[in-house]
């Protein structure tokens, strides 16, 4: 399947993908209305460390441990691959950010679920709204 | 082939999943004596406090044993393995014959003998759906309730009732609440959230006898309620195995496959003991994220496939009224704490690797430690002073984390 893969090196630190993911999630289509003075929670998150920068998201895993580990039944991997979260499901217990190994699963802001990258299968983008914005093709969305 | 599983919780299901990964076809029945399609156990407090409903509690959606092609025999007991024949016999004598079983029964309360508890009315269990619903039923804000054993069981039973009734006290033996998962401090934190919100607590405590109504307890102190929770612990369920001369220490006892001493017979979930890599003794880790490994590594392997679980540990995610708590692994070795406010966090480390920790309210990626103790990565290969403040990636060789991102995983 394809995922979004990080090419490190080329990542300025810029998080312009966190912006784009925000707004790809906030069900609006004017970008000033959707974050403009609003706290952003992306689904994905830009790590900064001195010279080194690179963004982490859902690695939409084969043998996926969070799926396995939901307690209520509310994550589930489809057969596209794409591991998604059933937030009407999900009682925001977090054994899934316990277990991810990337910590790319996160609470969401409500505080009774967790959220996670769904590729923007859910929403209206379609394909992921960060790699088509990343100015310097520091993450791809392909077959590897 | 016929597949038969015993239980239809988390193990069992996703011995379905296993078995079905591997095998389109094969006969699958699943027997439970509970009487509903499987729901996410753990969701029992959830369904209390009003943030599940019974339809969104559901383990799988509606039309899983159909899609399966799994026959579910439910309200049904198996009452006997008949290892040699190969088939199990439910209550009422029905034989359902099989090529592979799982053996998935789960734990039942364990209740101590306590002077008085048989003149004790409207007691309860907090276990099953069924203990959930009975419950619901004589909940009332005029009625005051008291929960013996604050583990994890106790205060999700609290924490699903509180509001609902007029008041919750909890006795527990050990000196601090949730004594299986957290240090002294640690549960200081959580137990003045808990006291914030009106529970009671008696600790170093238990109950002497009760007369009617009324428990008195070894400090001499008494506590009038109306309902009693006892949720003291679970006792796993291994008598069909040990009845069928399976192997049987504290839990039922498995290889790597989820194998048990008995000839096509496998058992996974809070029946089955597990290797726990991080303290290396083997023991019964009733949690539901290794229930489900256990069972489909068995569903595999009895499907003709080749699975292993070989990295068991302990992990809990558990909170309450938002607080989270979240612990894994064993709390042995050197210990680094960082505690303000109601934030508590505290590492062990030994041998050079990390070997537990836990959390309390500072939930946010987390998984990345408990990466840390199941791999038993040595510590010398990361920045671990920049792990201890806050869990990243970044403190990972780049070789490392260029395996993690820019790989299929």
């Amino acid at each position: 399947m394809k995922r979004i893969y990080v090419n490190e090196k080329w990542c300025l630190g810029c998080h312009l993908c966190e912006y784009e993911c925000a707004f790809a999630n906030s069900g609006l289509t004017d970008m000033v209305k959707a974050l403009k003075g609003k706290t952003i929670h992306p689904k994905i998150r830009v790590e900064d460390s001195g010279e080194v920068h690179f963004a982490v998201n859902c690695r939409h895993c084969k043998d996926a441990i969070c799926v396995q580990s939901c307690i209520s039944g509310a994550l589930s991997k489809g057969e596209d691959g794409v591991v998604r979260i059933d937030q009407n499901k999900c009682v925001g217990c977090l054994t899934c950010v316990l277990v991810c190994p990337y910590g790319a699963v996160m609470p969401a802001p409500s505080g009774h679920a967790a959220m996670k990258c769904q590729l923007c299968t859910d929403n209206l983008c379609g394909e992921p709204n960060c790699v088509k914005h990343c100015p310097n093709n520091a993450i791809v969305y392909e077959e590897r | 082939m016929k597949y038969v599983i015993i239980g239809n919780s988390a193990a069992g299901i996703a011995c379905v999943e296993g078995i079905r990964s591997v095998d389109a076809d094969g006969e699958i029945t699943i027997i439970s004596d509970e009487p509903f399609a499987a729901y996410g156990r753990p969701l029992i407090s959830y369904y209390l406090l009003g943030a599940t409903d019974r339809h969104r509690m559901l383990y799988r959606p509606a039309d899983f044993y159909e899609k399966n092609k799994v026959r579910a025999l439910l309200g049904v007991r198996a009452e006997k393995i008949d290892a040699a024949a190969q088939k199990v016999v439910l209550r009422g004598g029905e034989e359902i014959p099989y090529d592979k079983l799982l053996v998935a029964t789960g734990s039942r309360p364990f209740e101590p003998p306590m002077e008085g508890i048989g003149g004790v009315k409207n007691k309860f269990n907090f276990m099953t759906l069924q203990d959930a619903l009975s419950l619901e039923k004589v909940l009332s804000k005029r009625k005051n309730v008291l929960i013996i054993g604050a583990g994890l069981i106790g205060l999700k039973c609290l924490e699903g009732i509180l509001e609902r009734v007029k008041s919750v006290s909890v006795v527990d033996m050990a000196g601090r609440i949730l004594p299986s998962i957290l240090d002294d401090a640690g549960a200081a934190v959580v137990r003045r959230e808990l006291e914030g919100k009106g529970a009671k607590f008696y600790l170093s405590d238990s109950v002497a006898k009760f007369e009617g109504n009324t428990a008195h307890l070894k400090s001499g102190k008494e506590i009038p309620f109306d309902i009693l929770v006892v949720a003291v612990g679970v006792r796993p369920n291994t008598e069909l195995v040990k009845d069928a001369g399976g192997e049987v220490s504290r839990g039922i006892v498995t290889d790597e496959k989820q194998q048990t001493s008995l000839q096509n017979v496998y058992a996974a979930g809070d029946c089955a003991e597990s290797f726990d890599i991080t303290s290396g003794v083997r023991k019964v880790l009733a949690l539901l994220p290794n229930a489900y490994r256990q069972g489909y590594t068995a569903g595999v392997n009895m499907a003709g496939g080749e699975a292993a679980f070989a990295n068991a540990m302990p992990l809990n995610a558990i909170g309450f009224f938002g607080s989270h708590v979240l612990t894994a692994g064993t709390y042995e070795g050197e210990s680094f704490v960082q505690a303000e406010g109601n934030v508590y966090r505290k590492f062990f480390c030994k041998d050079g690797v990390l070997k537990g920790f836990i959390l309390v309210n500072s939930p946010e990626r987390a998984g990345i430690y408990t990466s840390l103790v199941r791999n038993k990565t040595p510590l010398s290969e990361v920045d671990f002073k920049s792990l201890e403040g806050a869990p990243n990636l970044a403190a990972f060789p780049q070789a490392a984390r260029e395996r993690m991102l820019a790989r299929e995983v």
